[in-house]
């Protein structure tokens, strides 16, 4: 490295902005990296944290503010740029392709020639071998990247990060599907290359790995620069409060509602390889909150109960009635109601305008002698929308258009259109501006209070805590806590949903 | 990343070579290649040992070999090329234009065919880099204008064999050691396509491309020129393929290489490149082109009847994408029975892991703190676990 133990910061941001059509991400995050440390960088989901290491490695531009790398002002317009001048990114999610072998996955576009620029593949499996060597990993370099577990996975990313002999190296969670032996390795690789000079940006929800590995640390809050303190200035407590900055009873207005009957009952449901044995009922009135971590089974077992999924044992039963496996639309018919987590994929057609999308679901009952009119879809949607406050000047305004809160409210009149009984509603504030969370949780308290049944999936504890009459926590595919509104904590939760993750990377072989 | 089936595995190379060969779509297209020209021959011997029997079962294949080649560098960039066909057309009597119109040497005549379908690839390519138009789209409405500028260019004309110089046609005949020459010619851009295809970074990258765009792009690879440079590519080929069908041929008339480029995907999907791209290689969409000219050949020889013989390449064209999609998921299942037993098996990853502990719903905030999976931390549950 050509600048070992250089003092000065290798990556300077100020100010910097970023908005995406209505949504705002970023609006001044500053982030100062000196060569030679490893700088931790915290928040909640939404902080922006991902946005501003995006901005680093040229797959964003920034708005505004000052952006410069080992000292010189720069604007990256793609990732090559980024790369090219020395910035290795880990993501959060693995980027690998499948069909190809694991030594092409890190040597892709820079791989070693020989004579005639044709490949050197020997030297390629060789050079593979050497970095999995040095990470203490055995895995085939020959093998494809399909069918890896995501831990593989990120050790290829780790692998291919290294090889590129950065000058700064961001790791956006690199372990959170890593093992305790394999996270040790990874820091150990970590702390050399600081030793060497380089800089390391470490983004972690783990707090005991930042104060483990790390030397200064910089808070985000809400698309903004908070704090930077050494590690040895600071407390767990000190940072948690800087990262919240709230309460979290302001955050989320959920009002007592009266439980009634049980309207959905489900008992012993499985699915081979997804989840096991899960039973658990949901009230009239109630809103229950299924937490855990991503991958957890959470998503697949809201699925099944809707009949998007098969489902291999077990029954699902609503109002007392049994509701058929696999069959979404006898699912509808019973009165269930289903948001997915992605709404843009699978829960709102972007290009078609509010009325559309609102009578979508209930289309067949408005036909005139087999044909739709406008105005039908119109008068349908109209009370709906009203309802709930769609922020739109008119029924005909195209869904993309909107922004996330008032998309997720179409999603919302849509299904409120059936009349359903339940409502199973999936990371209901996922990507959607922080000030306009808190409409989407009201809605949800009201739909609650006028007797709806709902089952709220999220990651985000304090919408979990803030919103649900009941916690249940699902860890690799099983219910393993089932927590009341008065005694949940983030920290009974976040046990409960990690109770297992000792195993995760050795037991998926590939 | 304690399971032995991550380990390098301890075969020898060669062992290692044997067991992919062995495994390939390329060697079981081969062998069912051998088996019809073997059984078609046992019928009729004049179909490989006849007159003109030999050079034909060598000679018939070349151009859809070329246009398969070019198909599948489309292909693995998860892209189509339809208008191969109404390039090939084009091309063809360009081809015989110049010979009637001009006197530029046969060198240069084919230069200016291969030219033609180049600078009508770049064209497709350009539409579908620049105007992220799906390539479908883009290929079938430039399939219509090819042909119809053809059309509208030929009119009622046709090229005839006596328009072209003994020479070339002579090329369109000849064979050098008992293969002949346009046989070569495809051979010859095969082995080029194929090397380049696994040794240089270009081609490397068309695989990548092909196998998750998105993250092409987080690679920093030049995406936008390497889908031009296989739409160029696949252009130039069909052009090259237009002057080898006047050549072979003798004759050009408005309808040649109508529907060839449906034949071409086909080639390439029996010869096992994944129509959503990644995978794939040249040489078996090579034997896939040299499987169905040869199958559409045979069967009329063995006695079975037009609409068989269309039923059956398209039992191969379903058959070979039910096969890929059964390994896949196959693999799939042993995955996920793999996990589902894996909890059960020590594990070594214990070192700084949280230890196993029943579940006590309510537990009161005061547990241990600096718990490894940070129960200090209220805000965030983002992680992901497998």
């Amino acid at each position: 490295m050509t600048q070992a133990h250089q003092a000065g910061p290798v990556l300077e941001l100020g100010d910097v902005s970023k908005s995406f059509g209505a949504v705002t991400a970023l609006r001044s995050a500053s982030l100062s990296v000196d060569a030679g440390s490893i700088h931790a960088l915290i928040g909640e989901n939404g902080a922006g944290k991902s946005t501003l290491i995006k901005i680093v490695a040229g797959v964003h531009r920034r708005d505004g503010g000052t952006f410069r790398f080992q000292g010189a002002d720069v604007d990256f317009t793609s990732t090559a740029e980024s790369k090219g001048a020395g910035i290795a990114v880990i993501y959060q999610e693995p980027t690998l392709f499948p069909d190809l072998s694991v030594t092409e996955n890190i040597f892709m576009g820079r791989q070693p020639l020989g004579r005639g620029r044709r490949i050197d593949y020997a030297a390629m499996y060789t050079e593979a071998e050497a970095l999995f060597a040095r990470l203490g990993v055995y895995i085939d370099p020959r093998r494809p990247a399909r069918g890896l577990s995501i831990a593989d996975q990120q050790i290829i990313e780790i692998a291919k990060a290294i090889s590129l002999d950065a000058a700064l190296l961001i790791m956006d969670e690199p372990t959170a599907a890593l093992s305790g032996v394999e996270v040790e390795r990874l820091f150990a690789v970590a702390r050399s290359l600081r030793d060497e000079g380089r800089g390391l940006v470490f983004i972690s929800h783990r707090f005991e790995e930042v104060f483990e590995l790390c030397d200064t640390v910089t808070v985000m809050r809400d698309g903004s620069y908070v704090s930077t303190k050494k590690i040895a200035d600071t407390t767990v407590d000190a940072l948690v409060a800087e990262m919240v900055g709230r309460e979290v009873a302001d955050l989320f207005p959920k009002t007592v509602a009266e439980v009634g009957d049980v309207v959905l009952d489900v008992q012993g449901l499985s699915s081979v390889g997804v989840f096991r044995d899960v039973s658990f009922q949901v009230r009239a009135g109630e809103i229950v909150g299924l937490a855990g971590l991503v991958g957890a089974g959470r998503s697949e077992i809201a699925r099944a109960v809707f009949g998007v999924d098969k489902y291999d044992e077990g029954s699902v039963e609503l109002l007392g009635k049994k509701v058929p496996a696999s069959n979404p639309r006898a699912a509808i018919k019973a009165g269930m109601a289903f948001v997915p987590e992605d709404r843009r994929k699978q829960g709102l057609v972007t290009e078609a305008s509010v009325a559309r999308n609102v009578a979508g679901v209930i289309r067949r009952g408005l036909t005139t002698a087999g044909l739709l009119t406008g105005r039908a879809e119109n008068r349908a949607a109209a009370p709906w929308a009203g309802r709930l406050e769609v922020k739109t000047n008119a029924l005909d305004m195209h869904a993309t258009t909107m922004s996330g809160g008032n998309q997720q409210k179409v999603v919302i009149a849509k299904w409120l259109a059936t009349e359903p009984k339940l409502l199973i509603i999936d990371e209901p504030t996922r990507g959607i501006d922080v000030g306009t969370k808190s409409e989407v949780h009201r809605l949800l308290s009201d739909l609650a209070g006028q007797g709806l049944a709902i089952l709220m999936i999220s990651s985000e504890l304090p919408e979990v805590l803030g919103m649900a009459d009941r916690v249940l926590v699902v860890c690799e595919g099983r219910i393993t806590a089932e927590i009341a509104r008065e005694d949940a904590t983030p920290e009974n939760v976040m046990f409960a949903a990690t109770n297992a993750v000792t195993h995760t990377g050795s037991e998926v072989p590939a | 990343m304690s399971d032995t089936t991550l380990r390098p595995s301890a075969e020898s190379p060669v062992a290692r070579t044997l067991k992919t060969l062995l495994r390939s779509r390329e060697l079981a297209v081969a062998i069912v290649l051998v088996l019809l020209i073997a059984v078609t021959t046992i019928k009729s011997d004049s179909f490989l040992f006849g007159a003109t029997g030999w050079r034909d079962l060598l000679l018939t294949p070349s151009m859809l070999i070329l246009l398969a080649v070019g198909q599948t560098c489309v292909i693995v960039t998860r892209n189509v090329d339809l208008s191969v066909g109404s390039t090939l057309g084009l091309t063809a009597y360009l081809t015989g234009r110049l010979f009637v119109d001009t006197s530029l040497p046969i060198i240069a005549v084919v230069l200016a065919g291969v030219l033609m379908g180049a600078v009508l690839g770049l064209v497709n390519g350009i539409l579908v880099a620049f105007g992220r138009v799906p390539a479908l789209v883009i290929t079938l409405g430039t399939m219509y204008i090819y042909r119809g500028a053809f059309l509208t260019w030929a009119g009622s004309d046709r090229i005839n064999a006596s328009d072209m110089p003994a020479a070339f046609k002579d090329l369109g005949t000849e064979s050098i050691l008992g293969i002949p020459i346009l046989t070569i010619v495809a051979v010859v851009v095969l082995v080029i396509v194929g090397y380049y295809l696994r040794t240089a970074r270009g081609g490397r990258e068309l695989y990548a491309i092909g196998s998750d765009p998105d993250a092409a792009e987080l690679y920093g690879l030049k995406v936008t020129r390497r889908i031009l440079a296989a739409f160029v590519l696949s252009g130039a080929l069909a052009g090259l393929a237009g002057v080898v069908s006047a050549a072979r041929f003798g004759t050009v008339s408005s309808s040649v290489g109508q529907g060839i480029e449906l034949e071409a995907v086909a080639a390439a999907v029996i010869g096992g490149v994944a129509i959503f791209g990644g995978s794939g290689t040249v040489w078996g969409a090579a034997l896939g082109a040299f499987l169905l000219v040869t199958i559409n050949r045979a069967l009329p020889v063995l006695g079975i009847s037009d609409f068989w013989q269309q039923a059956v390449v398209g039992v191969l064209i379903v058959g070979a994408i039910v096969l890929d999609r059964v390994l896949v998921s196959r693999q799939e299942r042993a995955l996920i029975a793999a996990r589902e037993h894996g909890p059960d098996t020590p594990s070594t990853g214990s070192g700084g892991g949280p230890a196993l502990a029943p579940i006590v719903p309510g537990t009161p905030a005061d547990h241990e703190p600096g718990h490894e999976t940070g129960t200090t931390d209220p805000s965030d549950t983002e992680e992901v676990v497998r």
